[in-house]
Formats: structure tokens, C-alpha cells, sequence
């Protein structure tokens, strides 16, 4: 099977001289599911924005779902993140005047699909992460975990080959961080590539394949 | 890959990535987030359009004023027609009064497409007063002048109160009062009982004029009849100023004609002169007024314009992590600067048609204050909301560059 994410000797640097990534080569394949841990700063973070195409390397070879980062225009990454690519974050980064149907159907909203559609494929999504029922509540009337779960809803509407999810369970408590993870799980089994950042070596536990950084490097890479 | 991985709705995605594409946001899309952006902070984006309406407002207030005076002006002048045409003596080249013969009026009538002609005659070294214990120089300002009975009509005036000289009482001491004289001399009404002192013998007051709007100089006048004047104070019926109504179409023929017609012998020192052009003359100098209005109120749209550029920038930076997401969503930075732009022209262009509502209304006020049609000139419907979001448009600009060029991951992690 192809490589959904491939990295060849990726570095990022930041003005001020901040080497956030060294040298670092890592494949992931379609539908591989991979934790990457390590300590903060050790440039876990910027390796996802990296894979998400958020942000460019300064040297090295990127290619996301087949396409060169390096050589693509603006639009043609916002093409890759609005059909290829979601995103979960730690902080939700829902829109607290909208819907949880709403805030899902926003995740569609760059591919130029009609509002009858999204909202269609945000019910479904909903539906997928067992929020059926609140579809119409906004996010401060949810919580936690079920906040997290619209946000993943939103990652999955347009029904991506690639999830990337940063701290997911950062702001939650375990119980609802473990049925977060349970759901990033099963819905990457489907088939897309889950890459997913954490502190926590429990979650890590949970994923057959583990990438170890520290100071911007790639210091193991295991399969259990 | 088997057949059975078949994704679940609502699930991801196991399939070879789609064919390239690119991220896309359709028009009206733009104009829902656009919008959705202002119906969030409802009182912010009220306050700062209000800038923008004031400006507006106050512009389309000065427009429409002036529009609707204009058109009142207008409006007079048509009522009192533009086809009076006044003959005066003029001067002579030393600066002394020329004198029009005793047959100018007679003349004048025979003339073809002239309606009427009415004329009236200085009534020299007689004063107006209410007794004759009132010293003779306490005149007031009021002449006296003797007048043909087809004043009133050739001037298109009407009588506040009584009436005016007419075949039956112009030969008997009766006075009529110009309007600004009747006020001077405090007489409110034409009741019949109410005489006047002129020149030692006492006149009943018959009736008040409205005031002439074509020629306001009459209003300080008072009117007795040519024969009582002829008789009583040894008046020359040599006019001082002939009134003449010509048909509508020939004004200007007949105009041409007029000076030779009233005095054949010397028609270089007869003044004829069209007194709605002096009134169409006002119209236009209404106009010119508002320039200045009209600029003080792009000063205020100015003010406005930098409230909306101020209200921007402290949106994209409180909204860092919405751009951030939307980054990560699929928008593309161009997408990110029209979304904020089409938010700061929207904003301005409800502005605008607010303050054309505001304006609106004022001029409306003003001009039922004073019983003035209500005009708003029909280009400040379309120039209001279009300048709004033009405005609103170029403040926007430094603000949505500002947001498209943030970093998407600095704005994620501003939370």
C-alpha cells in the first residue's frame, strides 16, 4: 500500500535560530495508526503542522496523499486540507455561536460542496461519534468530552484519508480521553492514516506503532 | 485493500486520495460566513456602523435639503409662472431717472401675446402714517404708490385679507397694504373701519396683499388707485414699473420688444428684466451651498471609515483562533482576506443604508417643518449603501491582510 504521509529528512527551522525538526524521515502508510510522544518542545507539534501542510519544512521532502508539498501553491494545500486532511485539536477551536450540526458542516465548507450536503454529511459524522441527540445544542451546553467528539465529527464529515489529532485528550479527563481515543480508533479503521500526539503513555499503549522525538529528532520508531 | 473495508457513512476514508483539487469557497458561502461574523458581535458591529451612518446620513441630509428647497423654489416659481416680464425706467448716462411716457402701458397692451399689463406709479412726498399726530418723516420705510386694478392678477398674487382696488372704489381714498407693510403698521386685517393718514386726507384700509414673491420690493408699499392719486396729489401717470404677462412660448420675443414698445423714442433708457430668473438664480445658488455641507459630512464618513478599520483589527486579533481553524479547514489565505473584507463592506454598506434611512428622515422633518415638498435626490438611494461599502471595503483592506497573513499554527495556539 502507498504511503499516505511521507517525510525525507525534514527540517524546520524558526527565525531566532530555533531548530524545531532535524533530519527527520518517517513513512506512515495508509491506514497505519501511529502515537507520537515525547517531551514538550520536542518538536512533536510541528512535525503534525508539517504532515498537516499548515506549514512548509525549510529543507527536505514532504508528500502528503501523493502531492509534493514543497512544490504546491497555497491553494493547492488548502485544496489537500479541505478534502484529505483532519484535524482534532486539544482546544476543540469550535465556534461557540454555532451548532454542533453546524460547527460540523463548517468542516466541509472549503471544498465548495452545497450547505444541503454538508449539513447531510454532518449529521452523519454526528451520528458516527453518538452525539445524534445534539445536533441542534451549542458548544457550552456539551461537555468535554462531547465537545471533543463534535470537533471530531467535523475531522471526519468530509471523510478524510488522513486524521491528525494534537493532545486530543488534553483537556478532557480520562474517562472521556479513553472513549475520545476508542473513537479515533475505530474511525480511522475504516481505512485513513491516524496520527496523534500524546503525553500520555497509556493512549500510547493503545496504537501498534509508536515514534519516540526528542530535540527535533526522531529517536524510535516501534511497532508492537 | 479487500472489499469488505468499505467505509461506514460518516466514517473516513480508505480509497486512493481524489483527484487534485483545490480548496473553493462559492459567493454566497463568502457572504453567509461574512455576514454569520456580524450577527456574532451584534452591538460591536452596530456601534461601528453607526460611524458610517452618521457620515451618510448627515451627507444624504444635506442633499436631500437642499433637493427638497430647490424643489419648493422650483415649485414657487412655477406656480407664480416664468412668463412675468417687468419694464422700469433706467437711467440716464449721468445717473439721473429716466421717465417712461404716459402711453407705455397702453402701448405695451397692444403688443401681440401680451395678456396683461398692469403698472404702478410712484406717489411722491406723501408719508403713510396711522394719525396725524405721527410727525411726517416717521414713514417707516413705506412708500406709497398708485397702482393699476390689474396689479394683483398680473403678479399672480393673493390678498391676505379684504380686497383689492377695483373699478368701483379706485377713484375714492382707499389704500391697500403690501404685506410687510400691513406688519409694520400693525393692521392685521382689512375690516373696513381702519383709515390711514396719507398725505392729509384719511384712506379706509380695503385690503392686505399676500406677499409678492416676484417682486418683493411691493410688499413695503401701499397701493391707491391712479385716479384718487392724479386727483389728490397731482401724480404723473408715468410708470415706475409696468408688469406684463406674455403667452408662455413667446417670453423671450416679447421681451425683446418690450423696451421699444414702452418708450419708441429712447428705448436705451427703459430696464426690462424676467424676475424668475432671479428666483431660478436662488435655486441654483441653493445648490452650490451644500458643497460645503457635503464636505464636512465625508469628514465625518472619514471618522466612521477608521472606526471600521479599528473594529477589524481588534477582530482578527481576537478571532486568531477562528482563522487558525479555518486555515486548517481548507482556506486558503485569499479566502481568509475576502471573508474579512466582505465583513468590514458589509458592515459599511448596512451603514449606509442606515444612514440613508436617517438621513431620510431629516430631510423629511425639515421639510414638513417646512411645508416643503419631501425630495431625496433618486442617486442617493444607490450612492448611499455603494459608498458604505466601498468604505467599508478599503478600511478592511490593512485588517484582512493582517488576518491572511498570520501563521495558521501561532493562530491555533491561541486559544
Amino acid at each position: 500500500m502507498s504511503a499516505a504521509l511521507r517525510l525525507r529528512d525534514v527540517g524546520k527551522e524558526y527565525p531566532g535560530g530555533v531548530h524545531a525538526l532535524r533530519g527527520v524521515s518517517v513513512e506512515v502508510p495508509a491506514g497505519d495508526q501511529v502515537a507520537v510522544v515525547g517531551p514538550s518542545g520536542s518538536g512533536k507539534t510541528t512535525m503534525l503542522t508539517v504532515l498537516g501542510t499548515l506549514e512548509r519544512p525549510t529543507s527536505g521532502a514532504v508528500e502528503v496523499a501523493g502531492r509534493d508539498v514543497v512544490a504546491a501553491s497555497d491553494s493547492e494545500l488548502a485544496g489537500l486540507r479541505a478534502f484529505e486532511i483532519g484535524f482534532v485539536f486539544q482546544g476543540f477551536h469550535l465556534q461557540e455561536a454555532m451548532t454542533a450540526l453546524d460547527n460540523v458542516a463548517t468542516g466541509m465548507l472549503y471544498t465548495g460542496a452545497p450547505a444541503r450536503e454538508r449539513r447531510e454529511a454532518a449529521r452523519a459524522a454526528l451520528d458516527r461519534v453518538g452525539l445524534s441527540g445534539r445536533l441542534t445544542h451549542r458548544p457550552t451546553q456539551l461537555s468535554g468530552g462531547e465537545r471533543q467528539r463534535v470537533a471530531i465529527a467535523r475531522a471526519i464529515a468530509k471523510r478524510p484519508v488522513i486524521m491528525l489529532a494534537d493532545e486530543p485528550t488534553g483537556n478532557l479527563d480520562s474517562r472521556s480521553g479513553q472513549e475520545v481515543i476508542s473513537l479515533l480508533h475505530e474511525l480511522a479503521a475504516d481505512g485513513a492514516s491516524l496520527v496523534l500526539i500524546t503525553h500520555d503513555e497509556q493512549i500510547a499503549g493503545t496504537f501498534e506503532r509508536r515514534i519516540q522525538m526528542r530535540d527535533g529528532e526522531i529517536v524510535g520508531d516501534e511497532r508492537q | 485493500m479487500t472489499a469488505t473495508s468499505l467505509p461506514l457513512p460518516g466514517g473516513t476514508r480508505p480509497d486512493a486520495p481524489r483527484r487534485p483539487e483545490t480548496a473553493r469557497l462559492p459567493p454566497h458561502e463568502l457572504l453567509s460566513i461574512a455576514l454569520q461574523g456580524l450577527r456574532t458581535r451584534r452591538l460591536r458591529a452596530s456601534l461601528s456602523a453607526l460611524g458610517i451612518a452618521i457620515g451618510i446620513g448627515a451627507m444624504v441630509a444635506v442633499v436631500g435639503i437642499s433637493a427638497s428647497s430647490q424643489a419648493n423654489l422650483l415649485a414657487t416659481i412655477d406656480s407664480l409662472g416664468t412668463n412675468l416680464l417687468t419694464v422700469a425706467p433706467g437711467q440716464t448716462f449721468l445717473g439721473a431717472n429716466e421717465v417712461l411716457p404716459s402711453t407705455s402701458v397702453a402701448a405695451i397692451l397692444h403688443q401681440p401675446n401680451v395678456q396683461t399689463a398692469s403698472a404702478v406709479y410712484q406717489v411722491s412726498n406723501v408719508s403713510v402714517l396711522r394719525t396725524p399726530y405721527v410727525p411726517s418723516e416717521q414713514t417707516g420705510g413705506i412708500g406709497v404708490d398708485a397702482a393699476d386694478t390689474g396689479l394683483l392678477a398680473a403678479l399672480s398674487d393673493r390678498m391676505a385679507s379684504g380686497h383689492f382696488l377695483n373699478a368701483s372704489n379706485e377713484r375714492f381714498p382707499t389704500v391697500v397694504l403690501g404685506a410687510q407693510a400691513a406688519t409694520i403698521l400693525q393692521i392685521p386685517n382689512a375690516s373696513g373701519h381702519i383709515q390711514l393718514f396719507l398725505g392729509g386726507t384719511w384712506f379706509t384700509v380695503v385690503g392686505i396683499m399676500k406677499p409678492a414673491l416676484l417682486d418683493p420690493n411691493l410688499d413695503t408699499s401701499v397701493f391707491i388707485g391712479l385716479p384718487t392719486a392724479e386727483r389728490l396729489f397731482r401724480t404723473q401717470p408715468n410708470a415706475s414699473e409696468i408688469y406684463v404677462r406674455t403667452n408662455q412660448d413667446s417670453v423671450t420675443s416679447v421681451s425683446n420688444l418690450l423696451a421699444a414698445t414702452a418708450d419708441p423714442q429712447n428705448p436705451d433708457g427703459v430696464q426690462v428684466s424676467r424676475p424668475s430668473d432671479a428666483l431660478e438664480a436662488r435655486a441654483a445658488a441653493k445648490g452650490q451651498f451644500t458643497t460645503l455641507l457635503l464636505g464636512l459630512g465625508a469628514v465625518a464618513l472619514l471618522v466612521g471609515a477608521i472606526g471600521i478599520a479599528n473594529i477589524m483589527v481588534i477582530s482578527v486579533l481576537e478571532r486568531r483562533a477562528e482563522i487558525g481553524l479555518r486555515r486548517a479547514l481548507g482556506a486558503t489565505r485569499r479566502h481568509i482576506t475576502i471573508q474579512f473584507l466582505a465583513e468590514s463592506a458589509l458592515l459599511a454598506a448596512l451603514g449606509g443604508i442606515a444612514g440613508l434611512l436617517l438621513g431620510g428622515l431629516a430631510t423629511l422633518v425639515y421639510a414638513i417643518a417646512r411645508g416643503q415638498p419631501w425630495v431625496v435626490p433618486l442617486y442617493a438611494l444607490i450612492a448611499a449603501p455603494v459608498a458604505g461599502f466601498a468604505i467599508g471595503a478599503v478600511a478592511g483592506l490593512y485588517p484582512a491582510s493582517k488576518a491572511a497573513r498570520l501563521s495558521p499554527t501561532e493562530a491555533l495556539r491561541a486559544t
